[in-house]
This record gives structure tokens, sequence and C-alpha cells, in this order.
């Protein structure tokens, strides 16, 4: 593999297959590899073990270890705190929810659950079934109803009952359409009225590949996102658009999810994730 | 926000206009191009491997080197290339001779299944056809809630005797749905069944089972058009697990490139039938290969 303090040019091209194939990206992998190049040169690497221990460590640090990952979900001056859940279709932000809502109860807090999804078949139901498996209130509206009003509805609700935290279920959406990506704007605004929105968590399924870097773009651009939720990292997918996805937006990954049960949630740890990457 | 791959051979070709012929270095350079093309539209890598090598192939031969305008021509080559390998035509379903026909659906979690479903009840009734939507899925919260109402706005009936939510066996549910069709003479059958990961073998065995009881015409492999390098792993694993015959790409509506449609159909050879291109039942058509090309190129 090493000759003379480098690696040879298939243990390069392995190096370089592993980072495309766990979706980094082109240029994020291009750059990785240059900065290991160098790292290695410098170093005067002998074995593998040394050269992988240095990929691991380049790509740990390319994931910002010391950002603040704590999850704001507790209440403040009397109020509960609000988190909103948003991202595009079929991500897995109504399981989040129920899952962030359960790991809540299960430290001794109340949580309400509110279903602004008010569009896709039975989705309120399905958020209402969650509520009842972890032990939380869910506030519905009409179906097809507004989903600012519903969202309106439930912080009100968490107010007056005296709940530790709202959690608000959004519709899934695409980025690339205005008129959704406006509504989830008014969504927040008109929850800001009476509360303030404590975390807008993105959820991105980590099977997603270089669309994912768009669609956190936009979200933040829309409703400034607080915190990446990498979900389904329980199967063959690396989610390695994270990289692009912390470094543009200046958002950490928070949370992942491990799983379809209320308990495969997760903090998110930079070496666990990279390990798993390699591996 | 990428420069599309003729911007970018345009770039590279830059000044050879006029030379009339590409050396190989020019050629490597734009097959490097092309290559980062592909990997920014979410091709999978073993298939950008394979495909660069074919358009290199051909652009060493004689209609790029005569072409007046080289990046043009290997443009053309690339796109035709893209076209062969998403399959030159559109494959009608199966339907079979002795009715009920059955479709199975299948597809990791979230994919679109369920919603597809109830898009290809519509358009099957839309085309005078009789069918029965089956809720297979018992696992997922509120599946089958979901399911009916999907066939409530498609003006289908939904078989669902089981409430889900974790009760109820999704093979009997499956098995019992093709006799509910026969006794009632729907002429197809559709069954919607869980996400499942393809490394989930209690899953894909689940999968399999259903398969065997229904014995379908069609087991359609419902997958995301955002995926990324993992659509190899993912499609390989539903293939040699289930095996399906015909692939629905979904979310077609945004903005991803859909590279997995081309590493999809490279790596099981099985065709695209469908596009799903929204949330509304009506969002959805066959499959157009040259569309398709275009979009996976940025043109
Ligand atoms: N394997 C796995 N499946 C997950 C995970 N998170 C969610 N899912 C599944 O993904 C599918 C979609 O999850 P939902 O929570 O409904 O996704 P959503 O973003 O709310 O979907 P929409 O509201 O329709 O946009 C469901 O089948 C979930 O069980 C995860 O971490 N791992
Ligand atoms: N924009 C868009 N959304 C879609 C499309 N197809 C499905 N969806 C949405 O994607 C989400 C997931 O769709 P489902 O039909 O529930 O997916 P599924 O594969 O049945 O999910 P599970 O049963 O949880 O595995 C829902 O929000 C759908 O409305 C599409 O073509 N475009
Ligand atoms: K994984
Ligand atoms: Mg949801
Ligand atoms: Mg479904």
């Amino acid at each position: 593999l090493l000759g003379a303090g480098d690696l040879d040019e298939d243990s390069w091209q392995d190096v370089e297959d592993t980072l495309l194939i766990a979706d980094l990206g082109a240029a994020t992998t291009t750059e990785i590899v240059s900065t290991l190049r160098s790292k290695i040169a410098g170093a005067g690497v002998r074995t593998e073990a040394e050269a992988t221990a240095l990929l691991r460590s380049v790509l740990v640090d390319a994931l910002h270890p010391k950002m603040d990952r704590s999850l704001k979900a507790l209440p403040h001056a009397g109020k509960p705190a609000v988190l909103l859940v948003v991202g595009v279709n079929g991500v897995g932000k109504t399981t989040t929810t129920g899952k962030l809502a359960r790991v809540l109860v299960a430290d001794g807090r109340t949580v309400l659950l509110g279903a602004a999804d008010t569009f896709r078949a039975a989705a309120a139901d399905q958020l209402e079934t969650w509520g009842k498996r972890v032990g939380a209130e869910t506030v519905r509206g009409p179906e097809g109803g507004d989903p600012a009003s519903v969202a309106f509805e439930a912080v009100k609700r968490g107010m007056d009952t005296g709940v530790s935290t709202v959690l608000i279920d959004t519709a899934g959406r695409l980025h690339t359409k205005k008129g959704l990506m406006d509504e989830l704007g008014k969504v927040k605004r008109v929850v800001e009225k009476q509360a303030v929105v404590d975390e807008v968590l993105l959820v991105l399924d980590a099977t997603t590949g270089q669309n994912g870097l768009t669609q956190a773009r936009v979200f933040a651009e829309q409703v400034d996102i607080t915190g990446i939720v990498l979900t389904k990292l329980d199967g063959t997918a690396k989610g390695g658009i994270v990289f692009q996805v912390q470094r543009e937006l200046g958002v950490p990954v928070k949370l992942v999810g491990l799983g379809e049960g209320a308990d495969h949630l997760a903090p998110f740890e930079p070496g666990a994730f990279v390990d798993a990457l390699l591996g | 926000m990428f420069s599309t791959l003729s911007d970018r051979l345009t770039t590279v070709l830059q000044g050879l206009r006029g030379k009339g012929r590409l050396s190989d270095a020019d050629i490597d350079a734009t097959a490097r191009e092309i290559r980062v093309a592909l990997l920014e539209a979410d091709v999978a890598l073993p298939v950008v491997r394979g495909f660069i090598a074919k358009v290199k192939e051909r652009a060493k031969g004689s209609e790029v080197h005569q072409a007046l305008n080289p990046a043009q021509q290997v443009v053309k080559i690339v796109n035709e290339e893209l076209v062969n390998v998403l399959g030159g035509e559109t494959r009608r379903l199966n339907l079979a001779k002795n009715p009920p026909s059955v479709i199975m659906l299948a597809g990791l979690q979230g994919a679109g299944k369920t919603t597809l479903a109830g898009k290809l009840a519509k358009w099957l009734k839309g085309q005078g056809h009789t069918p029965l939507l089956v809720a297979a899925d018992l696992q997922r919260p509120n599946a089958v809630t979901q399911l009916q109402v999907v066939g409530e706005r498609a003006g289908v009936p939904v078989f669902a005797p089981e409430p889900g939510n974790g009760v109820g066996d999704p093979v009997s549910v499956s098995r019992r749905g093709i006799e509910e069709a026969k006794a009632k003479q729907h002429d197809i059958v559709l069954v919607d069944t869980a996400g499942r990961l393809g490394v989930d073998e209690e899953m894909m065995k689940q999968a399999i089972d259903i398969r065997a009881a229904v014995n379908p015409d069609e087991v359609l492999f419902v997958v995301d058009a955002m995926v990324g390098q993992d659509a190899v792993n993912t499609a390989t694993a539903f293939r040699d697990g289930v095996g399906f015959t015909g692939v629905v790409l979904t979310k077609l509506d945004g903005d991803a490139r859909g590279g997995a449609a081309l590493s999809v159909r490279e790596v099981t050879g099985q065709p695209i039938l469908f596009a799903s291109n929204g949330e509304k039942l009506e969002d959805f058509d066959v499959f157009h290969p040259d569309r398709m090309a275009s979009r996976i190129l940025g043109m």
C-alpha cells in the first residue's frame, strides 16, 4: 500500500471511491483527498493503519466536531419550548417528531404534538398514533385546513396546559415549490406571534444524494434552520451529503434516525458517523 | 446551481473548434468533465465508470474527429448512450390473460409507494379497469388509513381487513385480497407493502412471502429520484431479495437530476415504467427515457 511515505495510486483510488460512494460529492471528495495528501506527505505515514487513521481524522475535522449539537427543547420564561420539524416528502419528519417526543417524555417532560400536515392522507392520524404511543397529546385541524392555524392552536394549547415542549410536524414539501415554501414561512411566523421557535429541524434522509444540499439551502433561506436530523442511517446509505450541508449552512447535524421504532433516535457523533462511513 | 454538462464541455474544448480533431488527451479531459457531471447527477460510481468507458470509445472514433464542433458531438454521443441505457422504448404494464392481474409495490421507506398505489389505481380506472387496492402495510403508523384515504380520492375500493399499526399478517391480507378481487370481479389488484431496507432480512423475507402468496404479474420497485449512491445497493438488494419486474421513479417534480434512473436501470436491467411527479393522484406519467437523459445532463 505504501511507498515512500505515500499511498500507491490504487489506494488513492480506493479512498476516493469510498468518499464518492458515501455521497460526499465530487468537489468535497477532491478536497478531502488533497487535504489527506498533504497530511500524509507531512506526517511521513508508514502503514495502512496510519493512513486510515489520518483519513478518519481529516473527515472528523471536516464535520466540525466542536459545533454545539445540543437541542434547545426546554421551556423558558414559563413558556414551552417550540420545535418545528421540516423537510421534503417522506424523509422521516413525522417519525422523528414521535421519537423526539419519546426522548423528552422519558426525560420527565410533558410534550404536545401539533399536526401541521393537513395535506397528506392520514398524516394527522399518523402523528396522533405516535402521540398515543409515547404519551403526548396531539392537536390537529380539519383535513385540508390551514397548517399555520393548526400550529398556532397547538402552541396556544401547549401554553394553556403548561407543557414543556411543543413539537410541530409539518407536511413534506419539495424546496422547489414556492407556494408550499411560503406556506412554511407563514407557519413559523404565526407561531412566533405567541412564542419563540427554539429549533427548526431540517430532516434529511441519509439516502439522499447531491440534491440534499439544494434542499438545505432553500429551507434555510425560508425558515432559518437550526439543526439537521439525518434519518435512515440504519440502511446501507452513509449520509455523506451532510459534509456539504453543515459547512454551507454552518448548522450542525444534531440527531440521527436509526430505525422506525420509538427509540431509534440518537445524538449525532462525528467519530461514530465517520467510522460507519469508512466501515 | 451546477453548470450544465454542455457548459462544462464547451469550456474544456474551447479553442478546439475548427481544429476539427480531438487528441486522446482532449478526450480524456472531456471524459473527466462528463464523469463529474454524472456524479453530480447522482449516477452511481460503478455505472459512471462503465458509461465513461463506452463514451470514450465512441468519442475516439471518427464521428467526433470529423465533427465541426467536437463538444456538441460529444454531448450528442453522451445523450444517445444515456437514452440507450435508460431503455429506448417504454414498456407497458404486463397484465394477466386471466384476471385479476396483480401488481405489487415494493421499496424503501418513504419512497412513494402508497401514493403511487393511488395514482396507478386512478390511472387504471380511467382506462376502464376495475382495480382493487390491498392494504398490506400493517406496520407504518396509519399506513392503512392513508391507503383508505388515497383509495377514496381515487374512487377505488380498498381491501383493508386488518387495522395495521402492528396488528395483522400482511401475507395473509395479500392472499385474501386476491380472493376478494376474484369474488368481486376486480380485474387488477394493487398491493401496497410496507417500506423496508435492503439489509432488513426479516422484512425482505416478508416481501418474498407476499410475492409467493399473490404471484404478481408485476413487482414494481419504487425509488425516490433524489436518492444518491445508495441506489445501487438498494436496487441490488431488492432485485436479489423480493425481485422486481419494473421500476417507478418518484418525486421527479423536484430538481434532483435523478441519476438513480441510470444506476437502477444499468445495475438491474429492469425497465423504468412510470414517473411520479407530484403529490396529487394525477401527477403521474409513463417514463420517457429521452426526457430523463436531458435531465441527468442538465440540458
Ligand atoms: N429505516 C428507517 N426508516 C425510517 C426512519 N425514519 C423514518 N422512517 C420511515 O420512513 C417512512 C417515512 O417516514 P415519515 O415520518 O412518515 O416521513 P415524513 O417526512 O413525515 O413524510 P411526509 O410527511 O409524507 O413528507 C416511514 O415508513 C417511517 O417509518 C429511520 O431512521 N430509519
Ligand atoms: N413531491 C412529490 N411527493 C411525492 C411523490 N410521490 C409521493 N410523494 C410524497 O412522498 C411522501 C411519502 O409517500 P408515501 O406514498 O407515503 O411513501 P411510501 O413509500 O408509501 O412510504 P412508507 O409506506 O412509509 O414506506 C408523501 O408525502 C407523499 O405525498 C411525488 O412524485 N412527488
Ligand atoms: K448506514
Ligand atoms: Mg409526515
Ligand atoms: Mg406506504
